[in-house]
């Protein structure tokens, strides 16, 4: 029952999203904008592959952050949270929630790897397993963190600004971690020597879960 | 708290500060109140009464600010989320201690105010999630929906708080002791190797600041109490 409500609000935000197209196109737009001001700073340097790491995760940071803050929020906006109240039970509306959000950032962030493998030539990825499982996992981890904090926020007055501030001391751990196993798979390391990156992001994303799922519910019905 | 009791506390804390600052530091320790020299920290050393008690409290206070979040959201009693708000405020206090106290000692053992040691970053982001903390609760103007939601910031929060304190340290190498790198760091938790005076004054100070925070914990809940009642006589009138 559970499962399968949430089945149709993951198809709901889906087909909602793809009225509009939003966020989508929004999203698009603002990976165009950050990789080409990075392209423009870099001009003809060649920064470190520890910079470029990091550089990658910030742009995945920031438009996941411009992306999922929406989740709740439009909800609130168009008055359709009382509706989805009563026709369903919080977890459903998480879980669906939570796998929409995780399926944009996943095609997010592999749009924006792509786009920066391609566009930056002195970013060279040397062992492709580590370097797209953390993209993976990364994901994973943005979006089973951003949605309960997304639907904290849609609750609060200032909605656009509070995303980033609440989502940072959050996601740091996680962020650090992925910005390691990015470095790692530059520095051409075995898949064996990521094995730490991956149990660190895999705990992180099942802890984020697990306690949204125990909170959500006074959350939404508040 | 009863007022003996906080007499004790001022007494204690008098002789620990006492016994931190004035206690002689000799090669060869003769009797109770030498401590060891250890060369390298030298003087130094001393800052580990004050510097490691005082993170501690941070630790306890946060650790109760969230108690008080579950707390809340189970009994829906606001006076649970005036308790969790006061532990928050006196945690951004001791929190802004401990980095200060740590950049201190860095500056003088490490050689800079700031090196992004594991800790240095934990203890950073338990500032930055107080500061988010205060952010939303600021963002909310109705009472209840404020004390529920930022429990559940304050639950969120809490869980990851194991990934800096025993993770981030041993994947990131650092200058603390008990880093990565460190031959000595087996554990998150230290293999204390002070001497035995030098640790008696360290946990009699951890037991001190402790004590310490209880005591200010309470005044501020009894202030906020105070506080409340104040603001809806003025609303009622």
């Amino acid at each position: 029952m559970t499962l399968l409500a949430s089945y149709h609000i993951f198809v709901k935000e889906f087909v909602s999203e793809f009225r509009t197209r939003y966020a989508l196109n929004a999203l698009l737009m603002f990976v165009v904008t950050t990789l080409s001001i990075i392209l423009f700073s870099i001009g003809h340097d060649s920064p470190t592959q520890e910079i470029l790491s990091g550089t990658l995760w910030i742009v995945i940071f920031f438009s996941a952050m411009s992306g999922l803050s929406r989740t709740f929020v439009a909800e609130e906006e168009r008055g359709t949270s009382l509706t989805l109240r009563l026709l369903t039970n919080s977890t459903s509306v998480y879980s669906g929630k939570l796998i929409y959000n995780f399926i944009l950032i996943l095609a997010l962030s592999i749009i924006i790897a792509i786009a920066y493998l391609l566009l930056i030539k002195e970013f060279s990825v040397k062992t492709y397993s580590i370097f797209w499982l953390t993209i993976f996992l990364g994901s994973a981890g943005l979006a089973s963190a951003s949605t309960i904090l997304a639907a904290i926020i849609a609750k609060a007055n200032t909605k656009g600004t509070l995303f980033p501030v609440l989502a940072f001391p959050i996601l740091l751990p996680l962020l650090l971690t992925c910005i390691n196993a990015t470095k790692l798979s530059v520095d051409g390391a075995f898949f064996s020597e990521a094995i730490k990156e991956f149990q660190i992001l895999i705990s992180f994303a099942i802890v984020m879960v697990t306690t949204s799922l125990l909170v959500f519910d006074f959350v939404w019905k508040d | 708290m009863k007022i003996w009791l906080k007499i004790a506390v001022s007494i204690w804390l008098t002789g620990i500060i006492i016994a931190g600052i004035a206690f002689p530091m000799v090669k060869a320790p003769e009797t109770w109140w030498q401590f060891p020299l250890i060369p390298g920290l030298e003087e130094k050393a001393r800052n580990i009464i004050f510097h490691v008690p005082i993170s501690w409290a941070t630790v306890v206070a946060f650790i109760m600010a969230m108690v008080n979040g579950i707390l809340y959201l189970r009994k829906k009693d606001i006076d649970y989320d005036l308790r969790s708000v006061s532990s928050a405020g006196l945690g951004l206090l001791l929190c802004v201690l401990a980095t200060l106290t740590g950049a201190i000692w860095a500056k003088f053992n490490w050689g800079s105010f700031w090196n992004w040691d594991p800790r240095q970053t934990s203890i950073f982001i338990l500032l930055l999630i107080y500061g988010a903390y205060f952010v939303l609760r600021s963002a909310i103007d109705e009472e209840e929906r404020r004390a529920t939601l930022s429990s559940v910031y304050s639950i969120i929060a809490g869980v990851t708080v194991p990934f800096f304190i025993f993770v981030m340290p041993r994947i990131m190498s650092g200058l603390h002791p008990g880093s990565l790198g460190d031959e000595q760091g087996k554990g998150p938790v230290l293999e204390f190797k002070m001497a035995p005076n030098m640790l008696i004054v360290f946990f009699a100070s951890l037991i001190g600041f402790t004590a310490l925070y209880f005591w200010m914990y309470s005044l501020k809940i009894r202030t906020m109490r105070i506080e409340r009642q104040i603001q809806q006589q003025i609303e009622i009138n």
